[in-house]
């Protein structure tokens, strides 16, 4: 952005002036380039320490970490591991994206192409605003008025869709399952998803939607060839941060969920357990030992994060430079 | 004869009539979105089923068949895709707008009824949890020390990054800032608040405390700064630089005299979102803080609340008076939170840099 003149015109000056660069602007430079710096040091020490600590706890598992079906800590020997929180991690997440990139798409569309004028602005507004409720907020209206809202739903799809193994409900009870919390996690994540690709759909180049009207294209027609095209690697970024959020969303579900440290396919059984909920709830009755393990758990959660969000800056950043070439 | 070979064509037109096909009428979308919710209350009370979710989901599939197939019939199949996907896009919209009307409507009916100044002015000093009564003052009390001391480390923090990214920023180091607060916008805020935990908790020894919260927000909140900072700083014009180094003024009282002064409405609305984001993260101060029923002003020593702690703990006791507390903590919550937003979008409309031309 910034013009590389100044620094030349310093330096010719630098002859009738003593001094080439001020001490204000070297403090100041130093100042700001320390801050990024200290940003880059927090990273790694989350990092560092975050390891230090998990190996700590590894160490002393007698257990295959990632592979045991079981969180003792307090025992003798300590007995622990992640395989049921990556399996319940996986599978809200799985989800949650299923349900919500689809009606994120809808009313990014919406907002962008279908609303009337008037309605879009304040609903583009207010999707903003939404992105912003805290997520216990989200827990506890899940807790209290989906879950009972849900059981209907619950039995029909046990009884109509049972055969399907993943969806028969083995045991009477709420509806504080993983299907619930796939539901929650999907309400949560869907203004952020439908933030960045509502910006994306509205930077779809003007010039192709106009030539698809004018050959008579319909409204759909227009939309799936000028503007999804153009919006795929924004929808697939997006997705990518909401799934960042879903990952490792703590609150909402050890709010909703019931927990259990039994591997089920059974969707609608209450049980299982995802990495953000298992610290969540295990915290305040964890010793010292107890929390390395917990760290542990935490530092898987953190590198899955950084790679899928990894991994959706990389996709932005491929876009941002040919997105420049269609004006 | 060539007369009529003439005349074929103006034959064949007429019946067609006006250029465009048949159309259905304007109100027809209207018309079978009544007719397929009136539809799907019916088939769901006659059927019985429990659950309005499902009544809707009915509704929903019944819309976008009717209008697909009464469009199919009407006006072709290239039309009926068109109808489709719109009725769809409705759909989504309709569904979306549902649970967080739900959200919204479910939180202020039932936070209004504990709500009220008493609420606000008094903790949960010897309140039993089946007593009524009771209040939320602790809580607003922490928060607000929390997130003013984690404010006072990530925003200057933030912004000297984003000053640096914008005004100075060359090269490699430039490049691996801009990915890593990138990437730091998405860790989880346990991920923050464990960091937090295995630092100064477990290796300096320190008990829980206002302050060590205060440290995982910060961290959480310091990219968001810096991105939306790069953002307005990207916007003001390099012709306002230009001016003001051709003038001998040197860069760095540039930016604090030009620059940031330029885009300063655009900074606040920035750390104001990121404070609203931070306000409402449980998991750090569960951790870290650890919550308690009294009134502890000093965030530097024991444990204190915070609102959306506040609100779990409530919840977790499970009796009817503590449940209805939650509610009315949430309120007081996402009150904070939306006013805050309100109030940082207001301020970005109020002040929006001036882009050149």
């Amino acid at each position: 952005m910034v013009t590389t003149t100044p620094p030349a015109t310093d330096q010719n000056r630098s002859r009738r002036a003593s001094s080439a660069v001020r001490p204000g602007d070297r403090i100041f430079s130093g100042l700001s380039k320390g801050s990024g710096i200290t940003l880059l040091v927090i990273m790694a020490a989350i990092a560092v320490f975050l390891t230090y600590r998990a190996v700590l706890a590894i160490s002393d598992d007698s257990a295959n970490f990632f592979t045991t079906f079981e969180w003792n800590p307090a025992g003798d020997p300590p007995v622990f591991g992640i395989a049921v929180l990556a399996f319940g991690t996986i599978v809200s997440s799985v989800i949650a994206m299923a349900i919500a990139v689809p009606v994120a798409i809808g009313i990014a569309l919406f907002i962008s192409h279908y609303a009337p004028r008037k309605l879009a602005k304040p609903l583009a507004y207010v999707v903003d605003l939404l992105a912003a409720v805290p997520s216990i907020i989200y827990g506890l209206w899940g807790a209290i008025f989906l879950v009972p809202y849900l059981d209907g739903l619950n039995q029909w799809l046990d009884q109509y869709l049972g055969w399907t193994y993943i969806f028969d409900k083995s045991a009477d009870g709420v509806a504080r399952n993983m299907f619930t919390v796939g539901i929650l996690l999907a309400i949560m994540i869907l203004p952020i998803i439908t933030n960045v690709t509502r910006e994306v759909f509205l930077q779809a180049p003007k010039m192709h939607e106009e030539a698809a009207l004018a050959l008579g294209a319909t409204r759909w027609e227009v939309i799936r060839m000028a503007v999804l095209p153009f919006g795929r690697s924004g929808i697939i970024s997006a997705s990518m941060l909401g799934l960042g959020r879903a990952l490792g969303e703590t609150m909402a579900v050890a709010v909703v969920l019931s927990p259990s440290f039994a591997l089920s396919l059974h969707l609608l059984d209450p049980g299982g357990g995802t990495f953000a909920q298992n610290i969540a709830a295990k915290f305040n009755e964890a010793d010292a030992y107890g929390r390395d393990a917990l760290i542990a758990s935490g530092l898987v959660l953190f590198v899955i994060t950084l790679l899928v969000n990894g991994a959706a800056r990389m996709i932005i950043a491929r876009r941002k430079e040919y997105s420049g070439a269609n004006a | 004869m060539s007369h009529a070979v003439q005349e074929r064509p103006v034959a064949l037109s007429k019946p067609r009539g006006p250029l465009s096909h048949a159309r259905l009428p304007r109100w027809t979308p209207a018309a079978v979105a009544a007719g397929s919710i009136a539809a799907g209350i019916g088939i769901g009370l006659a059927a019985g089923w429990h659950s309005r979710t499902q009544w809707g989901m009915l509704a929903a599939l019944l819309f976008v068949l009717v209008s697909y197939a009464l469009t199919s019939k009407v006006e072709g199949a290239r039309q009926a895709k068109d109808r489709v996907a719109t009725s769809l896009v409705w759909v989504c919209f309709v569904l979306a707008v549902v649970p967080l009307l739900s959200l919204a409507w479910v939180t202020i009916s039932k936070g209004i009824a504990v709500l009220d100044v008493y609420f606000l002015t008094h903790s949960m000093n010897g309140v039993l949890d089946a007593e009524a009564g009771g209040g939320v003052y602790h809580a607003l009390l922490g928060t607000i020390e929390q997130v003013g001391i984690a404010t006072l480390i990530a925003a200057p923090i933030g912004l000297l990054t984003a000053v640096y990214l914008v005004e100075y920023g060359k090269g490699r180091l430039a490049k691996a800032v801009t990915f890593f607060v990138d990437v730091m916008t998405g860790i989880p805020s346990i991920v923050a608040g464990l960091f937090v935990l295995s630092t100064w908790t477990l290796m300096l020894d320190f008990g829980p405390s206002g302050f060590a919260g205060a440290m995982a927000l910060a961290i959480l909140m310091m990219p968001v700064v810096v991105r939306s900072t790069e953002e307005m700083l990207k916007l003001v014009p390099n012709e306002l630089r230009e001016a003001s180094l051709a003038l001998g003024i040197p860069k760095w009282r540039t930016i604090l005299k030009v620059v940031l002064p330029t885009a300063i409405g655009g900074i606040t609305t920035g750390v104001m979102l990121a404070v609203a984001r931070i306000t409402g993260e449980t998991a750090p101060v569960l951790l870290l803080v650890f919550g308690t029923k009294l009134i502890n002003p000093n965030p530097f020593e024991g444990a204190q609340s915070s609102l959306p702690l506040y609100v779990y703990e409530q919840y977790q006791v499970g009796t009817d008076q503590s449940v209805a507390r939650a509610w009315a903590a949430a309120l007081v919550l996402i009150a904070f939170v939306m006013i805050l937003n309100m109030v940082a979008r207001g301020i970005a409309r109020w002040k929006a840099p001036k882009t050149g031309r």
